[in-house]
């Protein structure tokens, strides 16, 4: 017993932390997936899953469970390695920003003084596990679908970048925890209203959702990049993005909507987290809702929307933040 | 089977530009049905469209000319499946045209109810799977809540919901009561009121608009030179809608327009399919007010021999012109039958319009023009 007792903190820590951010990314894509099938539903005048456990709350269970006992298969004449290592390049960076993401004042796994821009790194090698599959699968859509990807994804991280970069001026700091404590007083939202917007749009670009969900665009390109990929491969892409869909939400939640700031909730301790989770799932349901509402935009709108519009706003918006917290 | 783009690879190459093959279809989510493309692109763009037909090819030409007329109705509805009832309208008036059997009034009011509903059902069929083209999936089901008002309307009539045999030389098979006058007038109230839903939720949008706006211009010199006709051609800004050029049943007691669009582009089709809807009501309820009583199907012999000769017979289905072209050679059983099916010629103007376009853009024309290709593979 001594020898355990002897061991390092971090030997006990880091196991938990993992165990506990798995755990989330796994429940988080149950829970997006029923909600995004619910909302879809209503929104679509029918009921959504009613079959398995209470009003279909089992059926995302289910559909995983089916996802994994299904085979994997790899086409006649694709890369086999590079197709099998795919679906993990997509699911670990999403996992990894969960590292320094601020859910209450003491849960914070590591606060390192460069957390957006770790955060930032993290979300954009995304785009290499598309670029990956698409080329592996050996098939035209999947490729062209890449290629969208790729485009796509440096055409939106200059805008997401910029705007976060306007927060950080305010605030003077690099650090999630100190870009949230500021908050205390006055949400960034109301400081940075441009910034939030951009930052939103260019990250539901980010995520390939609807209406810039381009790079998997079934009515012009069947599924993408993922046409050829079954099984829990297929389901790695999808809590790929899910979980990216979280990442870029509690982002926003902690840069422009306050973090875990919010008023006390009586009869309950933890009200930080509450409060965090609470704005996180609420931008998620605007995702949601967009991908519901609006038709696709066309590759060159969508490219032009970014190169034309938001890089602009964002590079004005940002000079004038310098200028204004030089003053 | 050969295609020009395969048999010549080194064409592919020239001019330094690396192009590839893509085959779309026969199975693919917007090629609706069985219509295989194989595209030749740069890049997104399509610089070359090869159409292959012919998977739904089930003969029905053939079949016609080994069966005595009357049994071929029911094969007239399963050539389009989604608008069937002017099938069975252009059918059944082309034999009592060449029999010369009077029809009365009531049946062809009750025709022209029947399949101006059939219309409405086709056209929003149309409307949801064009915005599921562009990538917005709630409206489809939107329009099938509304669809299925109209199919379960025509099928308390017509015993079917789908490939209706309905409509029999001299007249139609059951008469029209009060249940479903009154179920119809309930549904066009409804539909009325969902025009404006359908407005605030699609006509409106910022990206629908963009997507949709100057793409896939059908100049009317392309419209003429490849037969388009029905909503393409009136999108193109040519009024020519055979209900009122040449008015057959009882179409010319009814006050409607023809809607006609500007550029031809997808919005322009758009437009001129959603305001043909709101005319099918007019229709509608201008037919339901004057409809007199009366017999619903004049007396024809079992075996219905048709006079030697040949005859044609034209209608405006949902997609455009259907004509049906006999030859008959005095026995009960055609010599020949001919069907010229709208998408047809719809669909040969498909690869002159889209050369040069994103690929986007060609799944967008494509939708716009309501292909159906069982009726062109027939």
């Amino acid at each position: 017993m001594d020898f355990i007792a002897n061991l390092p903190p971090h030997f006990f820590r880091i196991p938990i932390a993992l165990t506990l951010v798995i755990s989330l990314v796994f429940i988080n894509a149950l829970i997006m997936v029923y909600l995004e099938r619910k909302i879809a539903g209503h929104m679509q005048f029918r009921l959504g899953p009613m079959e398995v456990g209470w009003h279909g709350l089992l059926q995302t269970a289910i559909d995983a469970v089916k996802l994994m006992s299904k085979q994997l298969i790899v086409p006649d004449k694709a890369h086999t390695r590079l197709f099998r290592i795919a679906p993990l390049l997509a699911f670990t960076p999403a996992v990894l920003p969960f590292a320094v993401m601020p859910f209450a004042p003491n849960l914070q796994a590591v606060d390192i003084n460069i957390g957006v821009i770790f955060i930032i790194a993290m979300a954009s090698l995304n785009v290499m596990a598309i670029f990956v599959a698409g080329w592996a699968s050996n098939n035209k859509y999947a490729l062209l679908g890449a290629m969208r990807s790729v485009s796509q994804n440096i055409a939106y991280e200059i805008p997401v970048l910029l705007s976060l970069l306007s927060a950080v001026f305010v605030v003077g700091s690099f650090s999630l925890g100190d870009i949230v404590g500021y908050q205390g007083k006055i949400w960034l939202f109301i400081v940075q209203p441009l910034a939030f917007l951009i930052y939103f749009v260019s990250s539901v670009a980010e995520t390939n959702r609807a209406p810039f969900d381009l790079p998997e665009a079934e009515s012009e390109l069947t599924a993408g990049f993922h046409t050829e990929y079954s099984g829990m491969a297929f389901a790695l892409f999808f809590l790929g993005e899910y979980t990216e869909m979280f990442v870029v939400s509690s982002i926003a939640t902690a840069v422009f909507l306050g973090g875990w700031h919010g008023f006390p909730l009586p009869f309950f301790e933890y009200s930080s987290v509450v409060w965090f989770l609470l704005k996180t799932y609420f931008l998620m349901f605007l995702m949601i809702w967009f991908r519901w509402t609006f038709p696709r935009v066309r590759f060159d709108q969508l490219l032009n929307f970014s190169w034309k519009y938001l890089i602009p706003f964002s590079l004005v918006n940002l000079l004038i933040t310098a200028v204004v917290v030089k003053l | 089977m050969t295609f020009k783009n395969e048999t010549e690879p080194e064409n592919l190459e020239k001019n330094g530009q690396h192009k590839f093959l893509l085959n779309m279809g026969p199975q693919h989510p917007s090629t609706h049905g069985v219509l295989r493309l194989v595209l030749e692109m740069d890049g997104e763009y399509v610089t070359g469209i090869d159409p292959v037909i012919g998977y739904g090819h089930r003969m029905h030409e053939k079949i016609a000319e080994v069966r005595p007329a009357q049994s071929f109705l029911p094969n007239t509805a399963r050539m389009d499946y989604v608008c069937a009832l002017p099938y069975n309208h252009g059918y059944v008036s082309l034999l009592e045209q060449m029999t010369g059997i009077e029809v009365p009034e009531r049946a062809e009011y009750i025709r022209v109810i029947t399949v101006e509903l059939n219309r409405l059902a086709s056209h929003l069929l149309w409307l949801g799977t064009f915005l599921l083209d562009l990538g917005a999936f709630t409206p489809i089901l939107y329009c099938f809540d509304d669809r299925e008002h109209i199919l379960d309307i025509l099928e308390s009539l017509t015993g079917s919901r789908l490939t209706y045999s309905f409509h029999r030389v001299g007249g139609v098979y059951k008469d029209i009561d009060d249940s479903f006058i009154e179920k119809s007038r309930e549904f066009m109230k409804r539909l009325e009121k969902r025009f404006n839903v359908y407005d605030k939720l699609v006509t409106g949008n910022i990206i629908f608009r963009k997507r949709a706006e100057g793409v896939g211009i059908v100049t009317s010199d392309i419209a003429r030179r490849y037969g388009i006709t029905g909503p393409n051609l009136r999108g193109s800004g040519i009024s020519y809608d055979v209900r009122k050029a040449f008015p057959y049943s009882v179409y010319d007691k009814f006050d409607f327009e023809i809607p006609v669009g500007k550029n031809g582009d997808c919005l322009d089709r758009y437009n001129v399919r959603i305001n043909e809807m709101k005319q099918s009501l007019r229709i509608l309820s201008q037919a339901f007010d004057m409809i007199p009583e009366g017999d619903i199907r004049a007396k024809v012999p079992k075996k219905l021999k048709i006079p030697k000769g040949q005859s044609s017979f034209s209608v405006e289905a949902a997609r455009g012109e259907l004509c049906y072209y006999m030859v008959s050679d005095g026995t009960d059983v055609p010599y020949r039958l001919k069907a010229r099916v709208p998408s047809y010629g719809n669909l040969s103007a498909l690869a002159e319009i889209c050369e040069g376009m994103l690929l986007a853009d060609l799944v967008a024309v494509m939708g716009s023009f309501d292909l159906v290709i069982p009726e062109i593979d027939r």
